[in-house]
C-alpha cells in the first residue's frame, strides 16, 4: 500500500494534469484511497495503470444512503510488482447515476459492472451489454439500495396467522 | 489388411481429410450473432442451468458451428441468495454464517476474508495460536476444494472412479472439521478476533495421520489421472489461454499460475502468518486445461506442507483476542465477573460496534483472489459488504479460452475452470 | 398485543372449518364414517390390493434421483453418493441427468426466483409417479435467508418430504429417503398435488396431432403440454 506521502504525491500527479480529476484522498489502516470525480474514471485508471497498477481487482457498488450524493462506485487496483495496492472512489447521485465504463480498457470490469447496475441502478456508458446479470431480465428495482426492503416473509405467530396465505388449508 | 500407399487414397479418405474447421472465411457479424438473433451458419445451444456438465446452475448460451464454439454467453444469477444484503441486516458474528453460504466450498475462506476485513476495521490484533489454526483449516478447506473439484472434474472427463477416491479423502477431512468445530460444512470456526473455540483433544493426533497419509494419496490420484492417454488427450493443449490475457480478465488463483504467472496472495501480501510457512507456489507453463489440473493437484501437496508446519509450530496461547468487547469471555468468568456477563450480554444481543470505515481484505481462496469489502457506519451492523468472487471474474475467461474449441472441449474447460456458482451469484 | 376471541361453531371465517375438521377427525376416530368419506380415508391411507403392494415395494426401491444440485446441500448429496454413506446400497445411485427419465427431485440448494420457473418446469417434465425431496432448510423454508431473492419450494411444487439442515449431514439425507421409500411404499396421498395442479402437466406427444382432445389428461394449467397447432417440433 503506497504511504501517505506516496499516496498525496500520486494525487498532486494527478491534478496536475487534470485539476478536477482527484477530490480526495484518504489513508486509513494503511489503505490508499483516491476520490476522484465521476466523469474522470476512464482517464485517471488509465493514469494510474501508466504508474505501475496494471490489475483491477474489484468493482463494486457502495449505497452511502443516507448520505448524499448515495451511490459510490470503488475501483480496487493492484501492482503486482511492487505489491502494492490502491482504490480508487467516485460517487453519483440517485438521480443521474451516470459514470463511464472501463470495461473497453479493462474487460475484468464486464460482469462486475453489470452487477452494480443490477443491484444500484449505476448505468455504465460505453458498456458493451449492461443487463441485468443476477436478477431476472424483467425485475424492477435494485435491490442492494439501502432504501430497497430487505423482503421475505413475516414469521407466522398466532397474531399473524390472519394474514398467512392458508398453504396448509 | 490392405496397405494403402500414400498417393492413390480412396476417394472417401479424400473427401474426409478435405474438411476442415478452421475459422470461418464469412463474417460472423457483430458478437452476439448466433445468440440474440440467428445466423445461416450458427447454431445456438443452450446448456441450461439443469445441465450435468455445469459445475452448479450456470447457463450457457453457445453458437456453434458444427462442433466448434464460435461464441459463449454465461447467464448467471440463478443460484442468486441477496447474502449481502442480508448481511447489511445483520451484526458482524451473525454475518459469518450467511458470508460462509457464499462460495460454498470454501466456507473457512469466506468467513476469513470477512473476519479479516473487520479486524482491520477495529485494528484488532489476532493471537499467534488463533492465526495457525486458522491456517490449519484453511489450507484443509483448500486441500477438500481441491478434491471435489478434481472428483466431480474427473466425472465430467469419465474417470468416474475418482469420484469415490476423492469424496473418500474429502469425508476424512471433514471429521477434522467436525471434530473442531462440530459442523461439517459451514462452520462458522473463524470469528472476528480468532477461532471460536480451541481444537480438542485428539484433534492434532489425527491431523497428524491425515498429514501423513495425504501426500501419497495425492500420489495415487495423479498415478491415474497424469499419463492417461484419455486425460492427456483431452486436457493436453486444450483451450490455452495466456497470462497477459488473463491478466486482462481479472483471473487470478490456479488459472492464472497455470499460464505461468506466479502470483499467490500467500506469498505476495502474507496475512494471518503464512510468511512463517514455507512452502512453494506450483506455476504451469502453457496455461492449458492439463496445467490448470496439474497445478491444482500440486497445491494438495504444497497445502499439506503448510498444515504440517503449522501442527508442529503451534504456539501455545488464546484462541481469540482478549479484547472482551469483541470476543465473548470464557463461560467459566461468567459466573464470577460481572463485567464478563454484561460484555456478553451486550455482545450477544447487539454484538460489537465497528468504528466507521471502508476496507477491502483480500485474500487466497482455492479459486483466486477472494477479497471482502466492509463498509462500517458506526454501528453494530456492517453497512455495505461485498465479496469479490474469484469465479465471478474467472467466468469471464470461459468466452476467451472456448473459442473455436470443441464443444467438448468446452465441458473439460469449465471443469478446469472450478466455477462455484454459489460465489458467482452470491 | 391484541387478543381476538372467537367462537369456534359461529360462522365465520376460520371458525366452521376447524370445528367441521374437529368433528370428522372425532368420528374417523370412532369408525363412525359414512360410505363416501369411509372410501376416501381408506384409499388415501391403506393399499387394498398386492399387486399395488408389490408395485408400491418396487417403485419404492428403485428410485432414479434426477441430479439436480443448486448450492451447498448438492455436495452433501454427492456426499451420499461417497463411500461412507453409500446410497448405492439401497438403488438410488442412478442419478439421471434428464428429468424424464428420474422419478425423485432432491432440491438440494436455495431456489431463487430466478431459477423457480425451471425448477417447476423439470418438476412438471417428470413423468408420474414422482416424488420430491426438500433438502435442507433453503428449499424448504428459505433457511438462512429470508430476503427478496429465495422463495421456499413448497410454494410452487408439491414436496414430499422436507430434510432439516444447513447442510443436512448425509446420513440425515438418507434418512429423508428412506423416510420417502417408506412413504412410498404406503402409498399416502393427501392431495397436495392437488393444490399445486402437479398431476397431468408432463408434456407428451399428443397422438394425433389434428384432434382438438389431443392431449387427454393435460391439465389446463401446464405451461408446457404440446397442443394442436403448437409448432411441429417444439
Amino acid at each position: 500500500m503506497p504511504d501517505a506521502t506516496g499516496l498525496e504525491l500520486i494525487a498532486q500527479a494527478l491534478r496536475e494534469e487534470d485539476p478536477d480529476s482527484v477530490l480526495d484522498t484518504a489513508h486509513f489502516r494503511e489503505r490508499a484511497t483516491l476520490i476522484i470525480s465521476a466523469t474522470a474514471v476512464r482517464w485517471t485508471l488509465a493514469r494510474l495503470r501508466e504508474r505501475g497498477y496494471g490489475f483491477l481487482s474489484s468493482v463494486h457498488g457502495v449505497d452511502y444512503y443516507p448520505e448524499q450524493p448515495r451511490l459510490g462506485v470503488h475501483y480496487e487496483l493492484l501492482d503486482m510488482r511492487a505489491v502494492d495496492r490502491l482504490t480508487v472512489k467516485l460517487r453519483v447521485h440517485t438521480e443521474d447515476p451516470v459514470v463511464e465504463s472501463v470495461t473497453p480498457d479493462w474487460p475484468t470490469a464486464d460482469f462486475q459492472e453489470r452487477e452494480i447496475f443490477d443491484m444500484f441502478g449505476v448505468r455504465f456508458e460505453g458498456h458493451p451489454d449492461l443487463r441485468r446479470i443476477h436478477m431476472p431480465e424483467d425485475y424492477e428495482g435494485h435491490p442492494q439500495r439501502r432504501d430497497f426492503p430487505i423482503g421475505g416473509e413475516p414469521v407466522l405467530f398466532t397474531h399473524n396467522d390472519p394474514q398467512s396465505p392458508g398453504w396448509t388449508q | 489388411m490392405d496397405a494403402v500407399s500414400a498417393s492413390e487414397i480412396s476417394e472417401y479418405r479424400r473427401q474426409e481429410q478435405s474438411i476442415t474447421l478452421g475459422p470461418l472465411e464469412a463474417d460472423l457479424g457483430a458478437p452476439g450473432a448466433g445468440i440474440d438473433e440467428p445466423h445461416e451458419e450458427l447454431m445456438t445451444l443452450n446448456m441450461g442451468p439443469h445441465h450435468p456438465a455445469t459445475h452448479g446452475v450456470l447457463r450457457l448460451l453457445v453458437a456453434l458451428e458444427g462442433e466448434v464454439v464460435r461464441d459463449l454467453r454465461p447467464v448467471v444469477g440463478y443460484v442468486h441468495t441477496g447474502i449481502e444484503k442480508t448481511a447489511e441486516d445483520k451484526s458482524y458474528w451473525k454475518v459469518i454464517p450467511v458470508i460462509e453460504r457464499m462460495d460454498y466450498l470454501a466456507y473457512y475462506f469466506n468467513a476469513q476474508a470477512f473476519c479479516g476485513a473487520v479486524e482491520t476495521l477495529l485494528g484488532l490484533e489476532v493471537p499467534k495460536r488463533a492465526q495457525y489454526l486458522r491456517v490449519i483449516h484453511l489450507e484443509l478447506n483448500r486441500i477438500m476444494s481441491h478434491l471435489v473439484w478434481l472428483g466431480t472434474s474427473a466425472l465430467d472427463l469419465g474417470a468416474i472412479s475418482m469420484f469415490w477416491y476423492c469424496f473418500r479423502e474429502r469425508e476424512t477431512i471433514l471429521d477434522l472439521f467436525e471434530m473442531s468445530s462440530g459442523q461439517r460444512m459451514h462452520t462458522r470456526y473463524i470469528q472476528v478476533g480468532g477461532v471460536i473455540e480451541d481444537i480438542p483433544a485428539g484433534f492434532a493426533d489425527q491431523l497428524a495421520r491425515f498429514v501423513a497419509r495425504m501426500p501419497s494419496r495425492a500420489d495415487e490420484y495423479g498415478a491415474i489421472l497424469n499419463r492417461n492417454e484419455i486425460v492427456i488427450q483431452r486436457l493436453r493443449d486444450v483451450c490455452p489461454l495466456d497470462a497477459q490475457t488473463l491478466l486482462g480478465l481479472g483471473v487470478t488463483g490456479p488459472l492464472l499460475r497455470a499460464a505461468g504467472h506466479p502470483w499467490d496472495l500467500r506469498k505476495a501480501a502474507p496475512y494471518s502468518s503464512y510468511e512463517d510457512f514455507e512452502f512453494n507456489i506450483p506455476v504451469g507453463s502453457r496455461g492449458d486445461n492439463y496445467d490448470r489440473y496439474a497445478v491444482r493437484l500440486a497445491e494438495i501437496y504444497q497445502s499439506t506442507r503448510i498444515i504440517e508446519q503449522a501442527l508442529a509450530g503451534l504456539p501455545e496461547g488464546p484462541y481469540i483476542t482478549d479484547d472482551r468487547k469483541v470476543a465473548l469471555p470464557p463461560r467459566h468468568e461468567l459466573a464470577t465477573s460481572m463485567e464478563a456477563l454484561i460484555h456478553h450480554f451486550k455482545l450477544v444481543t447487539e454484538g460489537f460496534r465497528v468504528p466507521p470505515g471502508e476496507v477491502y481484505y483480500p485474500i487466497e481462496s482455492p479459486r483466486g483472489e477472494l477479497g471482502c469489502f466492509v463498509r462500517s457506519d458506526g454501528s453494530s451492523k456492517p453497512a455495505r459488504v461485498h465479496m469479490r468472487d474469484p469465479s465471478f471474474v474467472n467466468l469471464q475467461a470461459l468466452r476467451a479460452m472456448t473459442k473455436d474449441a470443441y464443444i467438448a472441449d468446452l465441458v473439460a474447460t469449465l471443469a478446469m475452470l472450478d466455477p462455484i456458482l454459489g460465489g458467482i451469484d452470491r | 398485543m391484541e387478543v381476538t376471541r372467537q367462537r369456534l361453531d359461529a360462522p365465520g371465517a376460520g371458525g366452521q372449518d376447524l370445528r367441521v375438521r374437529q368433528l370428522r377427525a372425532r368420528e374417523l376416530l370412532r369408525g363412525d364414517l359414512s360410505d363416501e368419506d369411509l372410501e376416501r380415508y381408506v384409499q388415501e391411507r391403506v393399499l387394498t390390493t398386492t399387486l399395488d403392494k408389490a408395485v408400491a415395494w418396487a417403485r419404492s426401491n428403485a428410485l432414479f434421483p434426477a441430479t439436480f444440485g443448486l448450492a451447498c446441500c448438492a455436495i452433501e448429496m454427492m456426499s451420499i453418493v461417497g463411500a461412507r454413506v453409500d446410497v448405492a446400497r439401497f438403488g438410488f445411485e442412478a442419478f439421471r441427468a434428464s428429468p424424464r427419465q428420474a422419478d425423485l427431485l432432491v432440491l438440494s440448494g436455495r431456489v431463487s426466483i430466478k431459477m423457480a420457473p425451471i425448477v417447476r418446469r423439470i418438476y412438471d417434465q417428470m413423468l408420474e409417479p414422482k416424488w420430491a425431496i426438500a433438502m435442507g432448510a433453503c428449499s424448504s423454508s428459505t433457511g438462512v435467508f429470508n430476503n427478496y431473492a429465495i422463495v421456499a419450494a413448497d410454494k410452487f411444487m408439491p414436496v414430499d418430504v422436507h430434510v432439516p439442515g444447513c447442510p443436512p449431514r448425509p446420513e440425515a439425507l438418507m434418512h429423508g429417503i428412506l423416510k420417502l421409500r417408506k412413504m412410498i411404499q404406503d402409498d399416502p396421498d393427501l392431495g397436495w398435488r392437488e393444490r399445486y395442479q402437479a398431476r397431468g402437466t408432463e408434456e407428451f406427444v399428443p397422438a394425433d396431432p389434428g384432434t382438438p382432445a389431443a392431449a387427454p389428461g393435460a391439465h389446463p394449467a401446464a405451461v408446457n403440454v404440446a397442443r394442436p397447432g403448437d409448432t411441429a417440433g417444439a
